[in-house]
């Protein structure tokens, strides 16, 4: 169907016919037009944020926790390089994410105008693909295959950068088609290397399931065919930061998270294993530890949508390019087909060493005294909310790691953190996204304070659309990851990672008409969580934690997996100089 | 807790010169990467290259197919064999791109680029120019008492023995288009 109508109406319309129904965004003056047309309809909702950066996670927090695309509309020059960040972490994460910029008129572009920025020159590395759509009837069909590609193969951020003469004047406008894109990746897995890797399961005494944001990416099935999968094997599974959720922690095959600030159980599993089984997960150097040691008597099959996954750090003998959510139905029907075999005896052995690493019990901590410790905060925060239909987001930091550590997450799209780019600032806004998606659930950002104050702007947002989102923030009044590697790594000089004037966080919940709670003592935690989570409305959660708790077990840099550190007590001279220089 | 004694310099090291690599031979291969022709597709490449510190030894484009708006960058890159398959994947992984070939590894092919050499000179070192310019087959279009242009076409090695060849016989200027290679055969 085509219709003329206006750039700015065209805008509109695409997204409607997407199938979106949020957007986040800031409006000035190369988006007026489309603003406008904003203002005149009923279909879309515009989430007002305080700062582009914020509008961006917000459609994260969207995209991750729903498994659609989240949309953003900002203004030309400032308003598209503040979203520059937030474009990088989507990217990192393969989250879909479409961004729609304003730019100066067309005739003005080059000639430094005002709120101009090489927009597409900027956002080119740090985007899947963007446009600069210089012709109105060309912006339907861009606009429709800005989301294809955004959500097809492995998802990501796109940007469509449109000028302002382009969304003034009137154009023809074309519905979107079943795609006649070229960019078609493929989802079916090669059967011959499925084959391969269900004949290697067959024999395995060691294997492990190593899985990754990949199985999310790939939709709630994915995660369903996961666990029939592993509960028909009995393989154990273990998974990254990006995964949590894809196996239920409660589910008895779990190890619980793996690589630097993993479990020890999943960490030696891992190096000890004769057969591993990546699947969506992309061997991320925080997962790997050091490469030459890196599981050295495994065979390594790897499931990845992008073929440049494949080999580029870890050598896999089986690698398979394709949709997880295919690949692991059929390699269900492969194994089925050839007799549903196991080794069996082996494989019990195999369980008999994992029980004894998980005996160590590498979590352990003991509350005592009157300071909160962090990962007893998170302990309760786990026992009060677990029963409730909840989101958890987080900053990044030791938070992060405790968060992912202590709380148990028992289905996909329930975690929203920032894994790859690790963005500090992230957990807030994504946390307005999860709720406008799920305005009845329970929206937790687990948080620092030194991370949360990197986008408290959004507590303006969050009070104007009235989102009860909870903002847990472990306060130890420092950056507590970098104090951490500052102790470890460079004679405990805490160079600037301290925090001197933080705000009374009650009172800056009160300034902007929310509610403030502040904790410091564990008597009162718990009353003090559930007054929290009872509020119908934003909260802040000031919870004073031990200010120089370290985050473990760790495995410190330029280390292999068996060589973690379990508690500071031995932590004596074990990161050599050469280590000190990864990150 | 004990202080870590840290080598001087230890930080100017990139933690990725600490990855093993799976093999250190360098290899040189010439990739022909079919593009959509739209804007910012070069810079797309280009940007991959700089970005993921790769290197380009030459690159040549050009439109090649007119109707179908469609590109052909010609690229001749080196790295390890881990590396080569990873500047491949990436390319790959472009939108824009449509196909990605790797000309070295797919059978026989051929290669050529062609140069323009300025060599200025008078007497003795002027005929010998010419007359080696005979040889290598390269003509002459431009020419003035004390100068000539050659034009000479070739695979990249014969171009760089005639510029060495022509260095000492007052070569000035030199400009070469980079390599375009076609597979041999159907």
């Amino acid at each position: 169907m085509t219709r003329q109508m206006s750039g700015a109406k065209m805008i509109v319309q695409a997204l409607i016919d997407q199938g979106v129904d949020t957007v986040f965004g800031y409006p000035g003056g190369a988006v007026l037009p489309i603003y406008d047309e904003i203002h005149q309809q009923n279909a879309i909702r515009h989430i007002l944020v305080r700062h582009e950066q914020g509008a961006v996670h917000a459609a994260e927090g969207y995209a991750r926790s729903t498994g659609k695309p989240g949309v953003v509309i900002v203004t030309s020059g400032p308003g598209a390089t503040n979203a520059v960040t937030g474009l990088t972490d989507a990217l990192m994460d393969s989250i879909p994410i479409i961004v729609l910029t304003g730019q100066v008129p067309t005739f003005m572009i080059g000639s430094d105008a005002f709120q101009e920025a090489d927009t597409v020159g900027i956002t080119r590395p740090c985007t899947k693909h963007n446009w600069l759509v210089k012709e109105t009837d060309a912006l339907s069909g861009v606009l429709h295959e800005a989301f294809h590609v955004a959500t097809q193969g492995r998802p990501g951020p796109v940007l469509v950068d449109i000028p302002k003469d382009v969304q003034f004047a009137t154009g023809t406008y074309n519905a979107p088609k079943p795609s006649v894109s070229h960019y078609q990746p493929k989802v079916k897995g090669d059967m011959e290397e499925i084959t391969e890797l269900v004949a290697a399961m067959e024999k395995a005494k060691k294997p492990v399931f190593y899985t990754g944001g990949g199985v999310i990416n790939s939709g709630p099935a994915a995660s369903q065919l996961l666990r029939e999968l592993v509960k028909a094997t009995g393989f154990p599974i273990t998974s990254t930061l990006m995964g949590l959720g894809c196996y239920p922690a409660s589910g008895e095959n779990w190890l619980g998270m793996l690589g630097m600030h993993g479990l020890y159980q999943a960490n030696m599993a891992m190096h000890d294993c004769d057969l591993l089984i990546n699947i969506g997960a992309r061997f991320d150097d925080r997962i790997t530890g050091r490469i030459d040691a890196f599981s050295p008597k495994s065979t390594k099959a790897h499931i990845d949508i992008d073929p440049s996954s494949i080999n580029k750090v870890i050598k896999t003998d089986i690698p398979i390019v394709g949709d997880v959510g295919h690949v692991l139905e059929d390699i269900l029907k492969v194994w089925k087909s050839r007799g549903r075999k196991t080794n069996a005896e082996a494989l019990s052995k195999w369980w008999a060493q994992i029980e004894e690493w998980k005996a160590i019990d590498c979590l352990k901590f003991k509350q005592t005294g009157k300071t909160i410790k962090p990962q007893h905060a998170l302990v309760r925060l786990e026992e009060l909310t677990r029963k409730h239909d909840r989101y958890i987001c987080t900053e990044v930091g030791q938070h992060q790691m405790w968060a992912a550590q202590y709380l148990g997450f028992e289905d996909p799209n329930r975690w929203m953190t920032s894994g790859g780019l690790g963005t500090m600032g992230y957990g807030f806004p994504a946390s307005i996204g999860v709720q406008m998606a799920h305005p009845d659930a329970l929206v937790i950002n687990v948080a620092g304070e030194a991370s949360w104050l990197m986008n408290m702007q959004e507590m303006g947002t969050a009070v104007q659309y009235r989102l009860p989102v909870k903002q847990f923030i472990l306060n130890n009044e420092r950056l507590g990851m970098v104090r951490q590697w500052q102790e470890l790594l460079h004679g405990e000089r805490y160079s600037q990672s301290w925090s001197e004037a933080l705000p009374d966080f009650v009172k800056l919940a009160e300034a902007f008409g929310a509610k403030g709670i502040l904790c410091s003592d564990p008597a009162d935690l718990d009353d003090a969580i559930m007054e929290m989570i009872t509020h119908d409305g934003p909260v802040i959660f000031d919870c004073l934690v031990e200010k120089h708790e370290n985050c473990f077990p760790m495995i410190p840099s330029g280390k292999a997996h068996n060589e973690m550190l379990l508690g500071e007590a031995q932590t004596q001279g074990v990161i050599d100089s050469k280590g000190s220089v990864l990150v | 807790m004990s202080a870590l004694k840290i080598k001087k310099g230890a930080t100017s090291h990139s933690a990725y010169n600490l990855r093993p690599t799976f093999s250190d031979v360098i290899e040189r291969h010439t990739l022909a990467v079919l593009v959509e022709n739209e804007p910012g597709v070069l810079a797309r490449v280009i940007g991959l290259f700089s970005g993921r510190g790769y290197n380009i030894d030459s690159l040549t484009v050009a439109e090649v197919d007119h109707t179908g708006h469609l590109s052909r960058i010609t690229i001749v890159t080196s790295g390890t064999p881990q590396v080569i398959e990873q500047i491949k994947a990436q390319l790959g992984r472009i939108v824009s791109v449509h196909d990605v070939h790797d000309l070295t590894v797919e059978g026989a092919s051929v290669e050529r680029e062609l140069a323009m050499f300025k060599v200025t000179g008078t007497g003795d070192k002027r005929v010998e120019a010419l007359r080696l310019a005979d040889i290598f087959r390269a003509s002459v279009v431009d020419s003035t008492l004390e100068s000539f242009i050659f034009e000479i076409t070739g695979a990249p090695d014969k171009i760089d023995a005639f510029a060495d060849l022509m260095r000492p016989l007052g070569l000035t200027d030199v400009a070469r288009t980079g390599v375009a290679a076609l597979s041999r055969g159907e």
